[in-house]
């Protein structure tokens, strides 16, 4: 952001000012609404020294290497100042970093820390600039208005992740993971900070209430099976289609044998 | 079967036969049971994937017929207020309103719904299955060739009818799939904007286009698929079946068990096996689940938004071409990203609708045939199928490349790059193989004709020589491999008027190309002489 | 079972050669070899284990009515299912059961309907076969003489060859009678409305503020962070009375924010993006999908539907997939109020192609 406001404008110098004015009350007083709303989820305390320390220690022992000693970044890994708790915590969380090598994707896998050591981390990186948060429970537990969220899923997300968040396809062998099992934190993680490929939706475009409804959202569709029966994978007509001709034409075909085969 | 006696009739007369005198002398309907009861129908289970098309079609008729009296093809906006959580309170059209409601608020509703639409892609696969049995044993010659075409345009009415079926619940993605068929029809040189203005009744999406699908998918096209489907019928009942070669079968016979009871029997029980199974598909899987997919919205698009299978080759056509192919010329814009999968699915569906009309000018064979080949006996009949075979499973695949570059870990450039070679080199490739299979095959065929089975059964001669022994052929297993024929490449002969014509050049190319390698059957003299004198 | 006597042919050895009924009918270049093999006839009947013995056919006798009173059970699971799985609204839990058990009941009903028949007409039923004579489709010669016959007797009645004048006028008005049911077509879209210009045009405007889709609150400037996508309409689309669909058909619009050194301008089109901030049509230039996958880091926009990728960092040309023609950019502005706004129309039609467009 900072880097951004002392560019100046292209056309009209005193409208940028005072627009950039109007950014800086937005995204402030955003951040601020959404500070005031955290609460620490775990037994870790995010301000504590301690803690701070500790994810000091796991970040210079298992990250360093690519983004730095002091989370400055290098060729190999992107600079995390400013980046927030919560775009560690999702990362680290969801078995994405540490990543096991260069690729166009890190790729989710067991995580490799416990909780408390994602929280440790994610506090130590939250510590080196200002950034998004791991957000509060009531944001991302559900209990929202689905309807809502399944239009926002519709317009923001499926075109990505799939209408059922089956996942999808992007460029150069990149995919949109399928959200059929992921946490309510991490989704809404994934939102604010955008990992990988994902763009950001920060709170003015989707707002945290808007967030929580997405979220009841996917819930209901991970609590909720298919009323017409088995999904299938949930990936359209390409699955029916194959279902059909193997399964569906094979019985029938198998059957055909039977019935103009001989008796005994 | 009742046979208990009337009470009323003094005779012992059975009620069996009373109600057919009945019915005879107000209908006359004794000269058509005497005449078609007790035909013979040739058994072969590849005899009965017509019947699973016509089966599967009866199962739509039933299904939609149920479908009619929920359903309302409007697009109106109105607030849905059904059972489905995620959807309450969304504008949608009464269309996608009364869909959810069939789906969440009518019981059974949902298992009707469900059935409907399996059984309509299984429509159109048992219809492609039964035509790819048609192709390759060639039981599309004369007399056949016209029950072929109407068949094939059977193929393309069922196709239509889902596709318009597909569209009706104006839901996203079969939203996204109408905006498709609006982008195509624009392309189309010179008609194509006013052909997309008129059918979608103004601009895109309009209020109209759901309404419209629907008098075509209830009234116009069933009408033509039931009238079409009689004429097929009338035609197999004109024809006779096709057999396969056999011991005592030849052309001048139809040999089988009677229409009635077996055939009857086993047809209508197969008819309930189809629905059944049918049935159990509807029970247990999901298909169309457009609760997920929401109303249509020009704005959002779900990733892995494909048609139905059928239409999979036309999108799947879209999806292969290069970037870039688009001029404008004359003023005007050409754009051939979308003319090129048109005219070559277009070329492709005209060549295989008149392909007996090809393949008996090529041959000049003016006869009846009744006895169905074996693929391999007509190796490039079935090479050309193996190509044609290639060519459409290629752009099908295409159609589903995102889930082919997701589910296999590949790149969708790499997929569509592979695919694109596929449609262009691969048709060949499945030529050049299936033409060598089929030779291997009939050369196999002779090898056992004139030496027999092989046993087994290893002995040494006093010699100290070892040899397998084989097993001669009965006389009924050796006609199966030696009856049937071969075709000469035609020989270039100058007309009445001592001209040869360039016509009879292409003919006798083609027909070299069809016949050049051919391997004839075994006849008497060489089994006889017992050498193979082909090779 | 129905006793009859069999009209059909009884099993015999046939002629193994074509030409018996169609001597004159030309063969085409088939081979047909002298001393070919003839056919041997039929092989001798095969009686089948239930013919032989009569426990056998007894059990097939008790398979055949188990099944059928086994589909009678599932037609009354069936119904029984209706009522003990009732639809309750909002939970889609009682439609699968009610889904699920209701068909499984019919399932069974027809299933072994379909088994018990078939295994009857396979087991039971006299295991006959019958042969039937095939007939020239044609018919005998007697018969096409005489339909010819009927055809010149018909023609000589009514001069349809002689009189020509007749003829060929009728052929004109029956070639001409369907075009004014053709005209009638005109009427699928309004009468007072032209395609083309309805295409050329978007509800996009001078000023129109750029708004959040659905809500349609509008978005400022500083709102859009690097990284950010929003999906876009104009402010006011969603108070339309009619035509909201088909405009957002046309209007959609994606906005995105990247580093403006990231950004390289199509010529004449350095002021349409406001720091770093570049709004496109949504509408695919192949078929007209949302082009909606933005990839935040390599800038691609991909269409889910037919593959197409365009470069947002490069004036979205197109760098993959079938579109021809890169995204339509909606130039933008910020007014007074730090608001998003568009300087004006899309300066080309969006979405697919079509003829008259040039």
């Amino acid at each position: 952001m900072t880097r951004q406001k002392r560019r100046t404008g292209r056309r009209h110098p005193l409208a940028t000012v005072a627009l950039l004015a109007l950014g800086l009350v937005f995204t402030g007083g955003a951040y601020a609404a959404l500070s005031s709303g955290t609460i620490a989820q775990a037994e870790v305390d995010p301000s504590s020294q301690q803690t701070i320390e500790e994810g000091k220690k796991l970040f210079q022992a298992n990250c360093a290497t690519c983004h730095g000693l002091s989370a400055q970044g290098t060729d190999e890994g992107p600079s995390l100042i400013g980046v927030g708790a919560a775009a560690v915590d999702f990362q680290v969380g969801t078995g994405r970093m540490p990543m096991q090598m260069q690729g166009p994707q890190a790729q989710q896998k067991p995580p490799q820390f416990t909780d408390e050591q994602v929280k440790q981390l994610a506090y130590y990186v939250a510590s080196l600039g200002p950034g998004p948060d791991i957000p509060s429970d009531h944001l991302v537990n559900g209990g929202g208005d689905a309807a809502n969220g399944a239009e926002l899923f519709r317009i923001n997300c499926a075109m990505c992740h799939n209408v059922a968040g089956a996942g999808g396809a992007l460029t150069e062998g990149k995919f949109a993971p399928p959200l059929t099992d992921v946490s309510g934190v991490h989704i809404y993680e994934a939102m604010v900070t955008g990992p990988q490929n994902m763009p950001v939706f920060n709170d003015l475009n989707i707002s945290p209430e808007d967030k929580r409804d997405v979220i009841t959202y996917l819930k209901y569709v991970q609590d909720n099976r298919s009323p017409g029966g088995i999904e299938l994978g949930s990936l359209g007509p390409v699955a029916e289609g194959l279902f059909i001709w193997i399964f569906g034409l094979g019985a029938i075909v198998a059957i055909t044998v039977w019935i103009t085969a001989k008796s005994n | 079967m009742t046979t208990a006696p009337s009470a009323t009739a003094p005779q012992k007369r059975s009620f069996t036969s009373a109600a057919s005198v009945y019915v005879n002398e107000r209908t006359s309907i004794a000269g058509f049971v005497k005449e078609l009861g007790r035909k013979a129908f040739p058994d072969h289970w590849s005899f009965l994937l017509g019947e699973v098309a016509l089966f599967s079609f009866v199962v739509v008729l039933i299904s939609g017929t149920f479908l009619t009296f929920f359903f309302q093809a409007s697009m109106v906006e109105v607030h849905y207020d059904g059972s489905y959580v995620p959807l309450k309170g969304v504008e949608m059209s009464v269309a996608m309103a009364s869909t959810l409601d069939i789906s969440f608020d009518i019981r059974g509703g949902l298992f009707v719904r469900q059935m409907h639409h399996w059984a309509a892609l299984l429509f159109v696969a048992a219809i492609g299955l039964h035509m790819l049995r048609i192709f390759f044993t060639g039981a599309f010659r004369k007399p056949r060739e016209l029950n072929w075409v109407i068949g094939f345009t059977l193929f393309i009415l069922a196709m239509a009818e889902g596709f318009t079926g597909y569209s009706l619940p104006d839901d996203l993605l079969s939203g996204n799939g109408l905006r498709i068929i609006d982008g195509m029809v624009k392309g189309i040189p010179l008609i194509g904007t006013w052909t997309s203005f008129l059918l979608f009744g103004g601009e895109f999406p309009g209020t109209q286009i759901v309404g419209r699908l629907y008098t075509l998918h209830i009234l116009l096209l069933p009408a033509l698929v039931v009238a079409l489907v009689a004429l097929h019928l009338v035609f197999v009942v004109v024809h006779k079946h096709t057999q396969y070669a056999g011991p005592g079968k030849s052309q001048q016979n139809a040999v089988g068990p009677p229409i009635l009871p077996i055939y009857a029997a086993k047809a209508g029980g197969f008819f309930f096996i189809v629905f059944g199974v049918l049935a159990l598909i509807a029970s247990m899987f999901t298909i169309n689940p457009i609760w997920n997919y929401g109303p249509y919205d020009p704005s959002p698009v779900s990733a892995g938004t494909q048609p139905d299978w059928y239409i999979g080759f036309a999108d799947g056509a879209l999806r292969l071409i290069p970037p870039g192919w688009e001029f404008v010329w004359l003023d005007r814009t050409w754009s051939f990203n979308i003319l090129v999968p048109l005219i070559v699915i277009g070329i492709f569906i005209v060549t295989v609708l008149i392909y007996p009309f090809i393949e008996a000018w090529v041959t000049g064979d003016k006869r009846e045939h009744h006895i169905a080949d074996r693929p391999r006996n007509s190796p490039t009949r079935t090479a050309i199928g193996a190509a044609g075979v290639t060519f459409y499973a290629g752009l099908w695949a295409a159609a589903s490349s995102d889930i082919l570059a997701t589910h296999f870990s590949l790149t969708m450039e790499g997929v569509i790059h592979a695919l694109q070679a596929v449609v262009i080199i691969g048709p060949f490739v499945a030529y050049f193989i299936a033409k060598r299979v089929c030779i291997a095959l009939q050369k196999k065929d002779r090898e056992i004709v004139l030496h027999g089975y092989e046993s087994g059964r290893i002995v040494k001669l006093p010699g100290g020589e070892f040899i397998e022994v084989h097993q001669p052929l009965d006389e009924y297993d050796r006609w199966r491999l030696v009856s049937q024929e071969s075709y000469a490449p035609l020989m270039i002969r100058p007309n009445a008027r001592g001209k040869i014509t360039a016509g009879q050049h292409v003919r006798a190319a083609l027909s070299r190309w069809f016949f050049e390698d051919r391997i004839a059957p075994v006849t008497k003299g060489e089994l006889e002489s017992g050498h193979d004198t082909h090779h | 079972m129905a006793q009859d006597d069999h009209s059909g042919a009884e099993l015999a050895a046939a002629d193994s050669s074509h030409a018996a009924h169609d001597i004159a009918v030309s063969p085409g270049t088939a081979v047909i070899a002298a001393d070919s093999f003839e056919n041997p006839g039929f092989p001798p009947h095969r009686p089948r284990v239930t013919d032989q013995e009569p426990k056998r056919e007894k059990r097939a006798q008790r398979t055949v009515y188990t099944l059928f009173y086994l589909s009678i059970l599932g037609s009354v699971w069936a119904i029984a299912a209706y009522m003990l799985f009732p639809i309750e609204s909002n939970d889609v839990g009682a439609v699968r059961l009610n889904n699920m058990f209701f068909g499984l009941g019919a399932t069974l009903a027809l299933l072994a309907i379909g088994f018990g028949v078939v295994h009857w007409g396979k087991a039971i039923m006299a295991d006959v076969e019958l042969v039937d004579e095939r007939h020239p489709i044609g018919g005998s010669p007697e018969t096409q003489a005489a339909a010819v016959k009927v055809f010149a007797d018909a023609d000589r009645e009514s001069g349809f060859t002689r009189r020509a004048a007749i003829r060929n006028s009728l052929i004109g008005a029956l070639l001409v009678f369907p075009l004014p049911a053709i005209v009638l077509f005109r009427g699928f879209a309004p009468q007072d409305q032209m395609p083309v210009e309805l295409l050329s045009h978007t509800m996009w405007k001078k000023g129109t503020r750029l708004a959040l889709d659905p809500s349609g609150v509008p978005i400022k400037a500083g709102d859009v962070t690097i990284g950010s996508a929003f999906h876009v309409i104009p402010e006011g689309l969603q108070d339309l009375e009619h035509g909201k669909l088909e405009e957002k058909a046309k209007a959609a619009v994606l906005l995105m924010r990247l580093e403006p050194g990231e950004l390289n301008h199509a010529p004449g089109r350095e002021n349409w993006a406001y720091e770093g901030i570049v709004a496109y049509s949504k509408i695919c230039t192949h078929v007209g999908c949302p082009v909606a996958l933005y990839e935040q880091h390599t800038h691609h926009l991909l269409c889910p539907c037919h593959q197409s990728q365009f470069d947002v960092a490069n004036a979205c040309e197109v760098i993959f997939g079938p579109a021809a023609r890169p995204l339509p950019q909606l130039a933008i502005d910020v007014d007074d109020e730090g608001y998003l706004i568009a300087q004006h129309d899309f300066t080309e039609p969006v979405g697919p192609s079509f003829w008259e467009r040039n």
